[in-house]
C-alpha cells in the first residue's frame, strides 16, 4: 500500500513577511484588544486618572512645607511615573500568562510570523497607551490641580526618563509573565507587587517623609528613580528642596533606570516562555 | 523531494516515566486525507504537536513537507494551517479582523472574504469573536488555518462538542478543501468522522499504531466473518461465516425466492475499533504485570 496519493505541491515562492511590517499590524491588534478589554482598559489606563482625581480632590491643597508645592503637584509626577508601571508591567505581567493559557501564543507560534514582531506589537502597545494616559493625567492635572508643565531641559527629562522606564518596565512584564501559574490568579500577584512599590517609592506620599529603611528598600526598584525624574519634570524648581539629597540626582536616575534596562533584558531573555509549563 | 507530506520512523516521546509515545510509523501522501483515530491519551496529541513543530521528540525521524519539524523556519511554516484543540484566544476582535490579520502573516494567503464565505462565517463578519457560538468559533479555527492557502493542514479533534447539525456542515467543509488537494492530518476520537472523511486511517492506543488501513479495511474487517441471519418458524437464525455468498445461495435455494429478514453484516468500524484498543490494553496491562 502506498502512501502517496499525489505529486507534492510546486515550491512555495514564499517570502515571508518581515517582522517590522508584521510588528506594525500587532499594534494595530493589540491596541484593538487593550482597550476593548474593559478590565485591561480600567484597571491598566484609567487608573491612574481615577486615583489621580480622588487624592487630588482629598489632599489636593494641602502643601508639602518648606515649599509652596501641593501634595496635588506632587501626586501627579508619582501618577505619570505610575502610569509607565501600570501600562507595561502590570498590563503586561497580567495580559501575558492568559494569552499563554488561551492558546493566542501556540497560536502564533504556529503561524510564519516572526517572534520579534510579537514583542514589537507589545511595545508599540505600551508606548501609545502610555502617551495618551500621559496627555490626560497633564490635562487633568492642569486644569483641576495647577501643576506645572515642563519647561526648556524638563521635557528632555521627561522623555528619556519616560524610554526608560518603558523599556525596563515592559522587559520586567515579560520576564514576571511566567511567575503566575494560572491565568486568572495573575492579577493577585502583580497588583500587590505594583502597590507596594507606588507606597514605598513616593508616588502615594512624600518619599521625604517614609521611613529610612522604606527608602532603602525603594531604592533598589527602578520606580522610586522614575518618580524622582518625574517630580524634576514636572515641578518647579523650588521643589528640589523636598529630595532627600536637596537634589533630583538625576545623573544617578538615568544610571540605575539604564541597569534596569539592561538587567530586564537578560531576565526576558533567560525566563520568557511561549508554551505552558506543560506544553513542550 | 519526498514523495510523502509526512514520513514519520520510531517516533518516541516520554514524560517523566510515561511513555507517550513508543514507536510510531506513519506516512501520508500528498492530497490524503489521514485520521489518527484513539482514545484519550493514546498519545495522538502529543504525535501531532511533534509534527506541528510545538514539541520535542527523544527519538524517532520525523519529516513533514520534507523539513524536521524541530528545525522548521518560517518559511515552512508558511506552508502548513494549525487548527489547534481548545483555543479561545482573539475574543475582543471580530471575525473579519482576525481573519484579515492572520493573512498578512502569509506570503500567499488567500482572499480574505473567500475563506471567511467558505467557513459559513459570512453572516459574522462583523460579530466579536467573543459572541460567537462553540461552532462558529471552531469554523473561525478553521478559517484561520486555511487562509495562508496550507499544503498541510492539521485538525486536531475539531468538532469536539459540536451537535450533530453541526459536524455534518463541518465534514462538508473539510470534505470541500480535500477535493482542493489540501493534504490533511486530522485527530479525532469520533469514529463516524473518521470513516466519512479519511482516506486513511490510524489507530493509536497506548502510544502506538495498532492499525493503519483504508476505514473500509481497518482490523482486517472487509475479510473477518460475517454474520448472515434470517427468519424461520418464527424465530431468529443465525450463522457466522467467511463465506456469506455461499450461505445466501444455499438460503435462496431453499426458501425457493425472498430470504425472509435475510441480512448479511460485517462487525461495524466501531466493533473492529473497540477490539483493537481493547487488544492494546489488554497487552499493555499484561506487559505491566510481567514487569
Amino acid at each position: 500500500m502506498s502512501a502517496a496519493t499525489g505529486a507534492p505541491p510546486a515550491g512555495a515562492p514564499a517570502r515571508v513577511p518581515t517582522a517590522w511590517r508584521l510588528g506594525w499590524l500587532r499594534v494595530v491588534v493589540e491596541l484593538k484588544q487593550f482597550f476593548r478589554d474593559r478590565e485591561s482598559a480600567v484597571f491598566n489606563f484609567l487608573l491612574p486618572v481615577i486615583l489621580l482625581a480622588i487624592f487630588g480632590a482629598v489632599f489636593g491643597s494641602t502643601t508639602l512645607e518648606p515649599t509652596t508645592i501641593t501634595l496635588a503637584q506632587y501626586f501627579v509626577a508619582g501618577m505619570i511615573a505610575s502610569g509607565i508601571l501600570y501600562t507595561s508591567f502590570q498590563n503586561l505581567a497580567i495580559a501575558i500568562p492568559l494569552e499563554r493559557e488561551d492558546g493566542t501564543l501556540k497560536r502564533l507560534q504556529g503561524t510564519p510570523m516572526p517572534k520579534l514582531a510579537y514583542f514589537i506589537g507589545k511595545f508599540g502597545m505600551v508606548l501609545v497607551a502610555y502617551v495618551a494616559q500621559v496627555f490626560i493625567l497633564i490635562v487633568v492635572g492642569r486644569i483641576f490641580f495647577d501643576i506645572h508643565v515642563p519647561a526648556g531641559g524638563q521635557w528632555f527629562t521627561f522623555v528619556w526618563a519616560s524610554v526608560l522606564g518603558l523599556v525596563s518596565c515592559t522587559l520586567l512584564g515579560l520576564a514576571f509573565s511566567v511567575v503566575p501559574k494560572r491565568g486568572r490568579g495573575a492579577a493577585a500577584i502583580v497588583t500587590p507587587i505594583v502597590l507596594v512599590l507606588q507606597f514605598t517609592s513616593g508616588v502615594f506620599f512624600a518619599f521625604n517623609q517614609l521611613p529610612g529603611w522604606m527608602q532603602t528598600f525603594a531604592s533598589i526598584f527602578p520606580l522610586k528613580w522614575l518618580t524622582q525624574a518625574m517630580r524634576s519634570a514636572f515641578l518647579p524648581p523650588e521643589a528640589a528642596a523636598l529630595e532627600v539629597t536637596g537634589s533630583y540626582e538625576l545623573g544617578r536616575c538615568a544610571l540605575i533606570l539604564g541597569a534596569w534596562c539592561i538587567a530586564a533584558l537578560v531576565l526576558a531573555l533567560v525566563f520568557f516562555r511561549w508554551n505552558r509549563r506543560d506544553e513542550s | 523531494m519526498a514523495d510523502a507530506a509526512i514520513e514519520v520512523r520510531g517516533l518516541a516521546r516520554s514524560y517523566g516515566s510515561v511513555r507517550a509515545v513508543r514507536g510510531v510509523d506513519l506516512d501520508v501522501g500528498y492530497g490524503e486525507c489521514f485520521a489518527m483515530l484513539g482514545p484519550n491519551g493514546a498519545g495522538k496529541t502529543t504525535t501531532v504537536e511533534i509534527l506541528e513543530g510545538y514539541r520535542r521528540r527523544d527519538a524517532g525521524e520525523v519529516r513533514v513537507l520534507d523539513v524536521d519539524p524541530a528545525h522548521g523556519d518560517a518559511r515552512w511554516r508558511a506552508r502548513l494551517g494549525i487548527v489547534l484543540q481548545q483555543v479561545r484566544d482573539l475574543s475582543d476582535l471580530t471575525v473579519q479582523e482576525s481573519v484579515r490579520h492572520f493573512a498578512a502573516y502569509y506570503p500567499t494567503p488567500r482572499p480574505e472574504d473567500e475563506v471567511i464565505e467558505a467557513v459559513g462565517l459570512a453572516e459574522k463578519r462583523a460579530a466579536r469573536v467573543s459572541a460567537l457560538s462553540g461552532g462558529q468559533r471552531r469554523r473561525l479555527d478553521v478559517a484561520l488555518g486555511i487562509i495562508g492557502s496550507p499544503d498541510l493542514l492539521f485538525l486536531d479533534e475539531p468538532t469536539t462538542g459540536f451537535d450533530p447539525q453541526a459536524r455534518r456542515d463541518f465534514w462538508e467543509l473539510i470534505d470541500s478543501l480535500k477535493q482542493s488537494g489540501t493534504t490533511i492530518l486530522l485527530t479525532t476520537h469520533y469514529l463516524e468522522e473518521a470513516e466519512a472523511l479519511a482516506d486513511r486511517l490510524a489507530v493509536i492506543a497506548d502510544g502506538e499504531v495498532v492499525a493503519c488501513d483504508v476505514p473500509a479495511g481497518l482490523g482486517g474487517r472487509s475479510r473477518g466473518t460475517a454474520v448472515v441471519s434470517w427468519a424461520e418458524n418464527g424465530a431468529t437464525r443465525r450463522e457466522e461465516t467467511d463465506e456469506p455468498t455461499r450461505v445466501v445461495q444455499q438460503l435462496a435455494s431453499r426458501f425457493a425466492g425472498e430470504v425472509p429478514e435475510l441480512a448479511v453484516s460485517r462487525p461495524t468500524l466501531e466493533d473492529t475499533y473497540l477490539t483493537l484498543i481493547g487488544e492494546a490494553a489488554s497487552h499493555a496491562a499484561g506487559a505491566e504485570a510481567e514487569r
